[in-house]
C-alpha cells in the first residue's frame, strides 16, 4: 500500500508490450509506483532493447493474440532473451495454446509448454474474481520474500493446470498456476499491480532480477 | 482461500464524495483521490465509484479523475455510473479501471453487456441492480435512473428475473443495491440476497444496509455473497476497516490480512 523506496537499479529500460488491451495504464502506473521510469511500446527494436519487458493482457484470447500478430510481434515476443513478465492474460499467452477461443483453440507464444483451459470449479462461481492466497515452490526470484499465503487478486476463468513450469500455485475448486517460470520467461495468474504490498513486492523482485 | 471481498463505495458528484439516505439529499463527504488512497491502506480490499448524476444527466461528465485514482492506488476498482457504450467503457479502462459497472443502460439496452463482454472480457463487465421491495405486491421490482429522484422509474423486471437475464447476455458480476435498506443501516437484505445466490453464477456483492459489524459477518455466512458494499459506516468513520477485517477473522470469515 506505502509506496516503496526508489529502487537502486531504477536507470534500467524497462518496457511494457502495447498488446491493445485495456490494464496497460494500471502496469504501467503501478511500476511508477515503485520509481521507476517504464514505457509503453509496440516497437520491436524498443521491446528488444529492453532490461525487462512486461507482456500485459486482459480480454480473451483469440483478440490478444490476433492484436499481437496485427502489430507483428509474435516473433519478437518468443525471441526475446531478457526476463519477461506477462500479467494474467499476458502469461496465458506465454503457453502453447488457450480454450478459450471461438474455434477449437487458439494458438498462443508457446515459451512454455502447457495449454490454457477453462477452470473446472464445481458450485463455485466464475470467474476466479477476488484476493486468494498463492504458495510459491520456492522463494527465490518472484517470490522472494513474500510470505506463503500471501493474498494477491486475481480475475479469471481460464487457468494452466499445476506442472513441470508452475512457479506458485493457488487452489480454487482445483489447483492451478498462479504463477509459471521457463528460463527468462515468468507468468503471473493474478494482478500484482492490483494486489497491494505483495503485488509491489513481486514487481520490484521482478525488476531487480 | 478466496477471500470475502470488503468494498467501500464512493458515490461521486461533481468530482466530489458524496453520500445520501435512501438515494436523496446528497451531503459532501470530501475528496476522492485522498479517500481512496485512505481506503486502500486501511485494507479495503477493492473499491467501487459511482458517478451518480451520469445516468440522469444526458451530459459528459469530467472521468478525470479515474486516472489520477489509477496512478496512487495498489487495490482494484470499478467505476459506474454514466457508461452507456463500448467507446465510453474503453475510455474508462483505459484510464486505468478494472471494472466498469453499468446499471439504467443495461436495461435501455441489454445487448450492451454482451457487447462489452465480447470487446474487454467477462471479468471487466460489472452490472448493478437497483432492487426496491414492493411490501404492497411483496416482489422485488428493479428499479431504473435512481441517481436523479424525479427520474426514478420502476422497470418491468422482477429482480431474479433480470439477474437471470445479465448473466446470459455475459455479466461478470453482479451488485445488488437493496434500495430499502440503502443508508439506514439496520442490515442487509439477507432474504432477497440468498434467494439471489441461488440463481447467480457470477460474483454477487451486496449492497445496502450495513451498519455494524455483525451485519457483514451475517451476509457472508447466510447469504453467501463474494463481497460486501457499503458507504456510509466507512464515511463516517462508525466502522474503521481495519477494525472490521480483524472481526470478521475472529469470526472465522476468509478476510485477507
Amino acid at each position: 500500500m506505502s509506496t516503496s523506496a526508489p529502487l537502486v537499479s531504477s536507470k534500467q529500460n524497462i518496457v511494457i508490450v502495447n498488446t491493445g488491451c485495456a490494464n496497460i495504464s494500471s502496469v504501467k502506473f503501478a511500476v511508477e509506483r515503485l520509481g521507476v521510469k517504464v514505457d509503453v511500446s509496440d516497437d520491436v527494436q524498443v521491446i528488444q532493447k529492453a532490461d525487462k519487458v512486461f507482456l500485459p493482457g486482459v480480454g480473451s484470447a483469440n483478440a490478444a493474440m490476433a492484436s499481437i500478430e496485427v502489430k507483428q510481434l509474435k516473433s519478437c515476443i518468443q525471441s526475446l532473451t531478457q526476463p519477461v513478465l506477462g500479467i494474467c492474460l499476458g502469461m496465458q499467452l506465454m503457453v502453447e495454446r488457450s480454450e478459450e477461443s471461438l474455434v477449437d483453440s487458439t494458438p498462443c507464444l508457446g515459451m512454455i509448454p502447457g495449454e490454457v483451459k477453462r477452470m473446472q470449479v464445481g458450485d463455485l462461481r466464475l470467474p476466479h474474481m477476488g484476493w486468494n492466497t498463492v504458495n510459491p515452490v520456492e522463494q527465490k526470484t518472484l517470490f522472494k520474500g513474500i510470505d506463503a499465503g500471501s493474498y494477491f487478486y486475481f480475475v479469471h476463468s481460464f487457468a494452466v493446470a499445476v506442472g513441470e513450469y508452475t512457479l506458485a500455485q493457488t487452489d480454487y475448486g482445483m489447483p492451478f498456476s498462479a504463477a509459471l517460470h521457463k528460463d527468462n520467461f515468468f507468468g503471473v495468474q493474478f494482478h500484482p499491480e492490483r494486489s497491494s504490498d505483495a503485488g509491489a513486492a513481486l514487481l520490484k523482485n521482478f525488476i531487480e532480477l | 482461500m478466496l477471500a470475502r471481498r470488503i468494498i467501500p463505495c464512493l458515490d461521486v458528484r461533481d468530482g466530489l464524495v458524496v453520500k445520501g439516505v435512501k438515494f436523496r439529499n446528497h451531503e459532501t463527504i470530501g475528496e476522492i483521490v485522498p479517500l481512496a488512497e485512505l481506503y486502500a491502506q486501511q485494507g479495503a480490499d477493492e473499491l467501487v465509484f459511482y458517478d451518480i448524476t451520469a445516468s440522469s444527466d444526458q451530459r459528459v461528465v469530467d472521468k478525470s479523475w479515474v486516472t489520477r485514482i489509477a496512478q496512487v492506488i495498489d487495490i482494484p476498482f470499478c467505476v459506474a455510473g454514466g457508461i452507456k457504450s463500448v467507446e465510453d467503457a474503453g475510455r474508462i479502462l483505459e484510464m486505468g479501471a478494472d471494472k466498469i459497472s453499468i446499471n439504467s443502460p443495461a436495461l435501455a439496452n441489454p445487448s450492451l453487456i454482451r457487447e462489452l463482454h465480447d470487446t474487454f472480457g467477462q471479468q471487466c463487465v460489472v452490472v448493478g441492480i437497483d432492487s426496491y421491495f414492493n411490501e404492497e405486491t411483496g416482489k422485488y421490482q428493479v428499479h431504473q435512473y435512481t441517481g436523479d429522484e424525479s427520474r426514478t422509474q420502476i422497470t418491468r423486471w422482477q429482480t431474479a428475473d433480470w439477474v437471470k437475464e445479465v448473466q446470459q447476455h455475459g455479466a461478470g458480476e453482479v451488485v445488488l443495491n437493496c434500495m430499502n435498506q440503502d443508508g439506514v443501516r439496520q442490515g442487509y437484505d439477507i432474504t432477497q440476497l440468498a434467494a439471489i445466490r441461488e440463481n447467480c453464477a457470477v460474483p454477487l456483492i451486496a449492497s445496502g444496509g450495513a451498519g455494524e459489524k455483525v451485519h457483514f459477518k451475517d451476509v457472508f455466512e447466510q447469504a453467501d455473497v463474494d463481497g460486501a458494499l457499503a458507504a456510509s459506516v466507512f464515511h463516517k468513520g462508525i466502522i474503521p476497516i481495519p477494525d472490521l477485517k480483524a472481526y470478521l477473522r475472529e469470526q472465522q470469515v476468509a478476510i485477507r490480512d
